[in-house]
């Protein structure tokens, strides 16, 4: 079966019409690939945003998604998490369709990401924020909270214990009783990864997680990025300006110009690849 | 750290209730209190009531909501039908446990109908959700207008639009319920203010509670963390429409008639200006501003002919002084503590 699938697989990618050779790291090779965009695609009104993506991102896969602004990679995070509702092509999540689900559905399936223009919930706690990302792995009900049932108060402690572990993988955890929107903007965005690897996903999107960042803490970021998936043994897909650390960690990468994709490879493909110099140089640049 | 501070608002929160309530009581019972504030009593509970569940809609789940009068109307006719049919079918002497039973009678059919209609209205946002509810609230009162219900014997007669009905008219249309058996008191005001806190402040403070408040924060961050927006929305709204009933049930039955015209959109807009004033959000700031402003009228007796004119002045007075920077500093300096837990249960929920 494993042949077999790994052939299918070869030529799902040889679909894409890039280079896309050693898209997937071998270690994940065998393993169902957490996520497969197939010919995804979405137009608003005529306009095709994103056009033809074929992605398969491996089970601890570190991806890039990178590309000049405005070319639709913010489009395609909305995709894959339901934001919008495909036009075109399909999204597997495991191995499971996607079509028809929304965003909540999507959540539950495993698919968990941040957001570019920070979206936190400003006037709870930055506990509470990682709390709500663990809101569906505590199962009790609104009565059961007002009764103020046993359920309630262990459940309760079991979430505070588990928010805390989360926080400290930034090491926030004194940072717990804090409003989050008090926080300086780089506590902002380590708070939105911690909240989203609270929902406990497969595959974690990360859109722009080291914006306004300095260079000292965006190489913590790094090592923190590794540490997650080497932790939590999950893929993570990000979108990113920083090409130091996009070269740095991540092992598959895709470019990105007006909603196609144009390149796939690992780092030193696409630093040499002259379709992808000419994308962010502008040389000989048409329509 | 944080459960500490949660504790401390919900201590305010009761302890502020009870202590008045004591208070209140005492004055009662060694007659230093006037005939007309006396009167008052009940229908401060009522406010409160509706104030603070109001104060869940607005400040905890963030929606604009302007039809909360039409609940509470639901509940007080729903409760002044339940509570004569009870009297008569079941035999049910004891003022208390049908004051009891009417309640919930009440907060039952406001339940229901706050289902119906948040399954439409919660689909809108922001300006539209608002104008929507304001709708449905004057929907609700046109509809009652319409109504007639009589008791004959056990049996309850109900026609629309017609007010010929046999045996004794309970609900007489656009006039409303007359000869209502007085059975709301103070005690079961200051019980059921209590029941509110229970369940607001208990709700605020769990699972449920994070998720509404989440969907308020920011809608689209919930959705991607898992949270169906709609559920949470429709739960904040269906309790407070529960608890309007109930308080709805407590006014009906305190007077001995009841017209749909008392719960007009004014009604509304005076339970929302005492959310407001209380700042949204925080709990305990509309029960002080439910209270202060439902005595205040009685208070301003004294200008006679110009006492809506003094307290329209009062509102604008506490409005510029609530929100001077320098006062502000002032009174947070002196209570830094309080100032900080209010912060942090939603004191800037404001938008």
């Amino acid at each position: 079966m494993n042949e077999t699938t790994q052939k299918k697989r070869m030529l799902d990618t040889r679909m894409v019409p890039a280079p896309s050779q050693g898209i997937i790291p071998e270690r994940d090779l065998y393993s169902t690939p957490v996520l497969e965009a197939r010919h995804l695609g979405i137009e608003f009104g005529g306009l095709k945003a994103v056009e033809d993506f074929n992605l398969i991102i491996g089970k601890t896969e570190i991806a890039g998604l990178i590309g000049p602004n405005g070319a639709g990679k913010t489009t395609v995070f909305n995709l894959l998490t339901k934001v919008y509702q495909p036009t075109m092509g399909t999204v597997l999540l495991n191995g499971k369709d996607t079509a028809g689900m929304n965003t909540v559905q999507a959540n539950k399936l495993g698919i968990a990401r941040t957001f570019q223009n920070i979206r936190l919930f400003d006037n709870m706690t930055v506990e509470d924020n990682v709390r709500i990302g663990l809101h569906n792995q505590v199962k009790y009900g609104m009565f059961t909270g007002i009764l103020r049932l046993p359920g309630y108060w262990k459940q309760e402690k079991q979430q505070h214990e588990k928010a805390l572990e989360l926080l400290s993988i930034f090491d926030m955890q004194d940072l717990a009783g804090v409003r989050a929107g008090s926080l300086p903007y780089g506590a902002q965005r380590r708070l939105e990864i911690v909240r989203a690897l609270a929902t406990h996903p497969s595959l974690l999107l990360l859109d722009e997680p080291a914006a306004g960042m300095n260079p000292h803490e965006t190489e913590e970021l790094m090592r923190n990025i590794i540490k997650i998936r080497d932790k939590f043994q999950i893929a993570i897909m990000l979108i990113e300006h920083d090409m130091n650390l996009v070269m740095g960690i991540c092992e598959g990468i895709c470019v990105l110009n007006y909603g196609r994709i144009i390149a796939k490879g690992t780092a030193d493909e696409i630093q040499a690849n002259p379709v992808v110099i000419e994308a962010y140089l502008g040389k000989k640049k048409e329509g | 750290m944080k459960l500490k501070k949660n504790a401390v608002n919900n201590i305010i929160c009761y302890g502020l209730v009870i202590v008045v309530f004591i208070i209140c009581q005492a004055m009662i019972s060694n007659g230093s209190m006037t005939r007309s504030l006396k009167g008052q009593m009940v229908p401060i509970c009522v406010y409160i009531v509706m104030a603070v569940s109001l104060n869940l809609v607005v400040g905890i789940s963030g929606e604009l909501s302007l039809g909360h009068a039409g609940f509470m109307s639901i509940g007080a006719f729903s409760s002044i039908i339940g509570a004569a049919w009870m009297r008569s079918a079941l035999g049910i002497e004891n003022e208390t446990l049908r004051l009891i039973l009417s309640m919930i009678v009440g907060g039952v059919f406001a339940g229901v109908f706050g289902v119906l209609i948040g399954i439409p209205v919660l689909r809108l946002r922001g300006d539209y959700l608002a104008i929507v509810t304001l709708a449905f609230g004057e929907i609700i009162r046109n509809v009652l207008n319409c109504f007639y219900f009589s008791l004959e014997g056990n049996r309850l007669h109900v026609a629309f639009n017609n007010p010929n009905l046999p045996g004794t008219i309970l609900l007489n249309g656009p006039n409303g319920a007359k000869d209502v058996a007085k059975i709301s008191t103070f005690p079961a005001g200051f019980v059921l203010i209590l029941f509110t806190l229970f369940v607001v402040l208990n709700l605020i403070n769990s699972r449920s509670g994070r998720a509404i408040m989440a969907t308020r924060d920011n809608r689209i961050a919930a959705e991607a963390m898992g949270i169906n927006v709609t559920k949470y929305k429709m739960m904040a709204f269906v309790t407070a429409a529960v608890l309007a009933g109930m308080a709805g049930a407590l006014y009906g039955l305190n007077f001995s008639t009841v017209a749909a015209s008392k719960f007009k959109f004014d009604t509304s807009i005076l339970v929302l200006v005492f959310v407001v004033l209380g700042g949204i959000g925080n709990i305990w700031g509309s029960i002080v501003a439910a209270a202060l402003l439902t005595v205040l009228p009685e208070l301003l007796r004294a200008f006679s002919d110009y006492r809506m004119l003094v307290y329209a002045i009062v509102l604008i007075l506490v409005m510029l002084v609530t929100n001077n920077p320098m006062i502000r500093g002032l009174v947070n300096g002196l209570f830094r503590r309080k100032g900080a837990a209010a912060q942090t249960q939603g004191g800037g929920a404001d938008e």
